[in-house]
């Protein structure tokens, strides 16, 4: 295990493709040991970020370390002791399970190779099904794999991108439990989601838009950083509540969960202004609470949508 | 059953025309391949060979021997290219594969001519490629005559041109039959190596990228040498095979005579297949898909195949087209092929042929290393 204390150190991380920049001055510091959540919406520039964290991308501007080693001139030190995890199913389908692990224990010149491969069949489950082709496994499975075979080499970072998209709720669950362990056990986890709600199970939060991080906080603190606050109303009508809501000023957004509404903004008082005219409509019942992360990642986007195009 | 939309065909029509637009590659080819192809047909290949180059060994030095010699170059079937002074030099020359002929008119040819004691003069055709030569070689006697006509006028016209006051001597070297087997056997080895083991490298890379792993092998610690070497290896065994095959059937099939050194051929096969492999490794670092990866392969063939001297006599050809001809890997492995199978040549006479495919593995191998990509930028 390495001794730096911050994992991942980069400042002004730039790349420009064609006139467009994708990643726009970026900071990232991650200590030993966290699970670092990296939230955004598509194309806003994770996956590039990621990328040239591990080496894969070379930066146009900005300068670094990984694991201690410089992210531009190292790379080839900092791949040895990183596990990265492509978005997409990136082992070979026409090559079994055990020969895609036993592939990736030799690239990576794992000692004692088969009693890991070994162990990482046992504890995927697949050790009965290693002779099946890994493109013939199930979306769920496929990333099980992948993540066992990241693994191999016993690094200190791991780099997963969307590493849950199309996996079902129990896998996910069991996948985050895996997380946990390792960060527990000291490596340091960096994952990029769709979902709002696997944000809460990282330490730290980092959301990302149009290539730039507009937030970087303990996910704890999150909520309070921005300063959001909420009213939240139960009843019939909420369509139509909606529209006399939307564009009302104290008003930032306006957001449906289930049979209820979500009224969000950043002025305590100006909201309440707001929304107290509508306290008088029949079968609504109003009540203030403290906004969750969905309410603080809804403001986050809507506040960043005109940069969209 | 509905109408045939036009609508519809339409759709089609124009995205194949945008698809086409943006598939660069593919539209120079298309483009790029009828004019390769008539420049090389129409100019480069030749099937009736003139102007091949022979080495004259002219003992006499008469007037007789100036004009047998001046004939024959008249005729615009032989260029005197060399004029060695011993015989060895000679035949080193067309072991090499650098002349067609030897053309040796022995001492006192003028003085045995005027004595009417029909003195011999010896040509030697390399017959590896019969083609090249038999055009030559069908009207020497002719080239002979027409030559000592002019001076067997006058005070020398007791002695008749008619019949030939001379004997010429033929030898066909290394094929006297003239079977053409024996010069396209040894040959197609090489054309086979090149479109196979091109063709199986030049997508190893393109697969990766295209099926989204290059991403997870960029991610590993591998070294491009590492890459390149371990995506090589493999296919040399096969390209072993196919050798052993063509061998075997050149023995017993063809009744092709191996007449050179096993272990020279096998370092000469070898070096030709790693050649072509790390040509298709330089081509799957250029190329982004499969496809692309192909058509250079295929871009590249033509050539092999048409300037290499495998069809057509490569000493026949236009200057230039020898220039472009002596840039690819199969003009060598053609000659190292027939110099070590049908000449029997050693390692120094094929010298020539072995150290330009060490240059051209060096420079492709130089290429692909600057081209391998080790980011996915």
């Amino acid at each position: 295990m390495i001794e730096v204390e911050t994992v991942i150190d980069v400042k002004g991380l730039t790349k420009i493709y064609g006139d467009k920049k994708v990643v726009d001055d970026f900071d990232l510091k991650v200590p030993r040991g966290a699970v670092y959540g990296f939230l955004g919406p598509n194309g806003s520039g994770k996956t590039t970020t990621i990328r040239m964290v591990c080496g894969l991308l070379t930066p146009n501007a900005g300068s670094g370390t990984c694991l201690g080693w410089d992210v531009i001139n190292e790379s080839e030190k900092i791949k040895t002791k990183v596990g990265y995890m492509t978005q997409k199913f990136s082992l070979w389908e026409d090559l079994t399970i055990r020969e895609n692990l036993e592939f990736v224990a030799r690239m990576y010149e794992v000692d004692d190779r088969k009693n890991r491969v070994d162990e990482a069949l046992d504890g995927l489950g697949l050790s009965g099904r290693s002779h099946q082709l890994a493109g013939s496994l199930s979306g769920g499975w496929k990333q099980r794999l992948a993540l066992a075979s990241c693994m191999l080499h016993d690094p200190d970072l791991l780099l997963l991108d969307e590493p849950t998209a199309g996996v079902d709720p129990k896998a996910r669950r069991e996948f985050w439990d895996t997380i946990h362990e390792l960060a527990d056990n000291g490596v340091t986890i960096l994952v990029s989601t769709h979902y709002m709600d696997e944000a809460v199970q990282c330490d730290y939060i980092a959301y990302i838009a149009y290539g730039k991080k507009l937030i970087d906080a303990p996910s704890g603190e999150l909520v309070d950083r921005v300063g959001l606050h909420t009213w939240r109303v139960e009843g019939k009508g909420l369509s139509q509540l909606t529209k006399d809501l939307e564009g009302v000023p104290g008003i930032e957004h306006v957001a449906r969960f289930g049979t209820a509404l979500h009224i969000s903004g950043l002025d305590k008082g100006a909201l309440r202004a707001a929304v107290s005219p509508f306290f008088e409509w029949d079968n609504l019942s109003w009540s203030e609470r403290k906004p969750g992360l969905e309410e603080v990642f809804i403001h986050l986007m809507s506040s960043t949508e005109d940069n969209f195009q | 059953m509905s109408m045939i939309s036009f609508a519809r065909i339409k759709a089609v029509l124009l995205k194949e025309f945008v698809q086409m637009r943006r598939d660069r590659m593919t539209f120079a080819m298309m483009i790029g391949i009828p004019i390769m192809q008539l420049v090389m047909f129409g100019f480069a290949i030749n099937s009736d060979p003139r102007h091949l180059p022979t080495a004259l060994i002219d003992r006499d030095h008469s007037t007789f021997s100036r004009s047998v010699i001046a004939a024959a170059e008249n005729s615009t079937f032989m260029d005197i290219a060399y004029r060695p002074t011993h015989e060895e030099d000679a035949e080193t020359l067309m072991r090499e594969g650098k002349i067609n002929f030897i053309f040796i008119i022995p001492e006192n040819f003028a003085r045995d001519l005027v004595r009417e004691e029909n003195p011999q003069i010896l040509v030697v055709a390399d017959a590896t490629d019969p083609s090249a030569t038999s055009g030559a070689v069908n009207s020497m006697n002719e080239i002979v005559r027409s030559g000592l006509q002019r001076d067997l006028s006058g005070a020398l016209s007791n002695i008749s041109a008619k019949p030939l006051p001379v004997d010429v001597v033929l030898h066909k070297r290394y094929n006297p039959a003239g079977i053409t087997q024996y010069n396209i056997i040894p040959g197609l080895l090489g054309i086979i190596i090149a479109m196979t083991m091109t063709m199986i490298t030049a997508v190893a890379i393109t697969r990766e990228k295209e099926r989204g792993t290059m991403e997870n092998l960029l991610a590993m610690p591998i070294r491009p040498m590492e890459m390149m070497v371990g995506k090589i290896a493999p296919y040399v065994i096969i390209g072993y095979v196919q050798t052993v095959v063509v061998m075997l059937a050149a023995e017993f099939a063809f009744d092709i005579p191996i007449v050179g050194s096993l272990s020279l051929l096998f370092w000469a096969v070898t070096l030709y297949i790693i050649v072509n492999l790390m040509i298709g490794f330089l081509f799957s670092s250029i190329a982004q898909t499969q496809m692309q990866a192909l058509q250079m392969t295929f871009f590249l063939l033509m050539p092999q195949i048409l300037l290499s001297g495998f069809l057509f006599p490569f000493l026949g050809m236009p200057r230039w087209a020898q220039y472009i001809g002596e840039a690819l890997p199969a003009t060598h492995f053609m000659r190292l092929m027939r110099g070590i199978m049908l000449k029997g040549a050693g390692a120094m006479d094929l010298m020539s042929s072995f150290w330009p495919l060490l240059l051209i593995m060096l420079v492709v191998g130089i290429a692909a290393m600057v081209r391998y990509q080790e980011t996915l930028d």
